[in-house]
């Protein structure tokens, strides 16, 4: 199946659209794809006529060029033969945005539908729901422009069987600065599946990094999903719903009782690499990191603070995630030391935490990343910055990403995120270091590194 | 029936459909078939018999009453261990053959060790799953078990062993010797194959207890649930 006119359409085709009703979900994608997105739209509707000026066409082959991608937007009835008709027109593919198929008991016309696109390769996300986002190109959720918050481009692709969680997600994205490659919503996924997507997102050159809502796989789907998430040259985060043990059922089998199916399908992801987010806290925060840092670490951390508490707490935070915070060698610990400002030398701490006291500069910040970013104890640093500190400058988060760049060794920073700070972050930020708003952010962002490791 | 499956593995399977299980004495007889170590075992009908069959593994003897009906045995006191001499097989025979639905007594050699369990699922999304954990009477207690899917490779076994909680014990706590872990290795990659094999036939197996040792592995116990 080519998914690439599906996903990155020059032209539109909305089917669908009120004449009487202008807040029609069709209605608001025409809108909004219409004035703010470079695709070319066409309205459709059997009436044929016009809205807000612009001709309503009523039918798919009176429309004067070719359509990359129908948004189905009919009665759950007419779906099948618009489907048709998409082939007919040598259409791309689709996003039947309609509900009333297996979520409601029709099945059976949720079967056609796929019969009919089966046989012909033709590519349709849903039904049941949003479709799709794809930044420069195309946005079909129904939610009007002036309430959408839309992250920036950039290279986290996210696959969701639920649209409310994929909007909000977006959201989250765009408050963390967290850049998307592509968002699908697949609703009852009835042709285009997870696993469809997930091979689809390993090739685009877009995506650096691939996250997926998932309430349940079918049968075995699990299997294959797993199989091919470990040939992945990206890293895979999955955010699965649906924890909680069904009715308390009795199980004549050990086996079956303590590998209860959210803890099989959990220690599988493990197995094969692929991160898994308990929730959308960490969901942010993998993604953010692995978009910057797209490969596993061990979990060994340094962590370089401007605050003994701040230290403490991301300690604890790691042990509580099951990273490891090694002791420092001599010889590290030295190198530190001897370099560090002299109103400094004799009060910081240079174990690890590595404790360079509020009296620190941006020098001594910078001297700590680099040795431990040579240290061979900690694979990781989580950098702990205090904005207001009078040593530290607004060229701190630059100055330490040149650090990464020379070095290679990757480092997460946490910076409290207030407008007066914003030129700090932004220097981590411009050179892909992620930046988290919180120690457990900072602590998160290390922690996805380690969960996308196999075991 | 897959073509993996020996002769004698799918007459077992077959033999095992009405009762929607297969008894120990057969589970055993199809592990060891497939490489899989278990302990010497006969099963008697009759008292004589169960004392002739005791004398031939030799004192001290387990005996087991084998039972459609049972599944959990230790519920029903269905176990015996240690048992001595002839006195006692034969009084724990008079025992054992009032519980519901006993069929035979099942006489094997006492074998000891870390008790372990090692069991499979087939799991509607992923397909066949294998978990190693912490086994004996108290499984459902310590719920210190590790998970993977099937076909296991040999790194797979080994992240298991070492992600059990009392991976410690495992490797010779405080002065006792390890297990033979090369040895449970072995056993885990030979159950996961079978677990594959017996896929479309069975919903679950439990091998519970493994009885780990410094010298080896053996299957103490096992039930095989039919799909």
């Amino acid at each position: 199946m080519d998914f690439t006119r599906l996903f990155e359409p020059r032209t539109m085709a909305v089917i669908g659209v009120s004449l009487a009703n202008d807040r029609h979900p069709a209605n608001v994608i025409y809108y909004k794809n219409h004035l703010r997105y470079p695709v070319t739209v066409y309205p459709v509707n059997p009436q044929g006529g016009d809205i807000q000026g612009e001709r309503v066409y009523p039918h798919l082959r009176e429309i004067p060029e070719r359509v990359d991608l129908a948004v189905v937007a009919v009665r759950a009835e007419q779906v099948p033969g618009v489907i048709e008709e998409c082939v007919a027109a040598g259409v791309g593919g689709a996003a039947v945005i309609s509900g009333g198929f297996a979520e409601s008991g029709r099945k059976d016309l949720q079967d056609r539908v796929v019969d009919i696109a089966r046989e012909a390769d033709f590519p349709f996300v849903g039904p049941n729901c949003l479709g799709l986002y794809s930044p420069d190109y195309v946005d079909t959720f129904f939610i009007p422009s002036e309430r959408v918050v839309r992250p920036n481009p950039g290279g986290v692709a996210m696959v969701s069987q639920s649209g409310g969680v994929l909007v909000d997600q977006m959201v989250k994205f765009a408050l963390e600065g967290v850049g998307m490659s592509l968002a699908v919503s697949i609703g009852n996924k009835a042709l285009v599946r997870e696993t469809d997507l997930l091979r689809y997102l390993m090739a685009d050159s877009r995506t650096r990094v691939i996250a997926l809502y998932v309430e349940g796989f079918a049968k075995n789907e699990g299997r294959e999903f797993v199989q091919i998430a470990s040939r992945s040259p990206k890293p895979v985060i999955v955010l699965k719903a649906g924890k909680s043990p069904g009715g308390a059922k009795a199980v004549s089998s050990h086996t079956a009782s303590l590998g209860g199916d959210y803890r099989v399908f959990s220690e599988i992801l493990a197995q094969f690499g692929v991160a898994e987010a308990r929730n959308e806290s960490e969901l942010v925060s993998f993604c953010e990191s692995l978009s910057c840092y797209p490969r596993s670490i061990e979990g060994r951390i340094g962590i370089v603070t401007g605050s003994g508490g701040h230290g403490a707490m991301a300690v604890d935070l790691c042990f509580g995630q099951g990273l490891q915070v090694p002791s420092l060698s001599e010889s590290v610990q030295r190198q530190i030391r001897e370099k560090l400002s002299p109103s400094i030398r004799s009060i910081a701490s240079v174990e690890n935490p590595v404790d360079l006291t509020g009296s620190a500069v941006d020098d001594d910040f910078v001297l700590a990343a680099s040795l431990l970013s040579k240290a061979p104890e900690v694979d990781c640093i989580v950098m702990l910055l205090l904005p207001y500190l009078p040593g530290c400058t607004m060229d701190l988060g630059a100055r330490l990403s040149q650090v990464y760049r020379k070095e290679g060794k990757p480092i997460v920073a946490y910076v409290p995120h207030v407008e007066r700070y914003r030129m700090l972050i932004e220097g981590f930020e411009l050179n892909h270091v992620p930046v988290a708003p919180s120690i457990d952010g900072a602590v998160l962002m290390a922690e996805a590194m380690k969960r996308c490791r196999p075991c | 029936m897959p073509a993996m499956l020996s002769g004698e593995m799918i007459e077992v399977l077959r033999a095992s459909r009405l009762a929607g299980w297969v008894l120990e004495p057969e589970a055993k007889r199809l592990l060891s078939l497939r490489g899989l170590r278990v302990p010497r075992f006969q099963t008697a009908t009759e008292e004589e018999d169960a004392v002739r069959r005791a004398r031939e593994i030799g004192y001290p003897v387990v005996a087991k009453a084998v039972s459609p009906t049972i599944i959990h045995k230790s519920e029903y006191g269905a176990v015996v261990v240690g048992i001595a001499g002839d006195e006692e097989i034969r009084s724990v025979f008079h025992r054992l053959r009032k519980l519901p639905g006993f069929d035979r007594l099942l006489v094997e050699e006492m074998v000891s060790g870390l008790e372990l369990i090692v069991g499979a699922k087939i799991d509607y999304q992923f397909g066949p799953v294998i978990l190693l954990g912490m086994g004996g009477t108290g499984v459902e207690i310590y719920k210190d078990a590790t998970l993977r899917m099937a076909p296991l490779k040999e790194a797979d076994a080994a992240s298991m062993i070492r992600g059990l909680k009392a991976h410690a014990l495992l490797q010779g706590y405080r002065g006792a010797e390890p297990v033979n872990l090369p040895d449970l290795t072995r056993l885990l990659l030979a159950f996961s194959e079978l677990a594959m094999d017996l896929q479309d036939e069975v919903e679950s197996i439990d091998l519970n207890p493994v009885k780990c040792s410094a010298d080896q592995c053996i299957v103490a116990d096992a039930r095989i649930m039919l799909a």
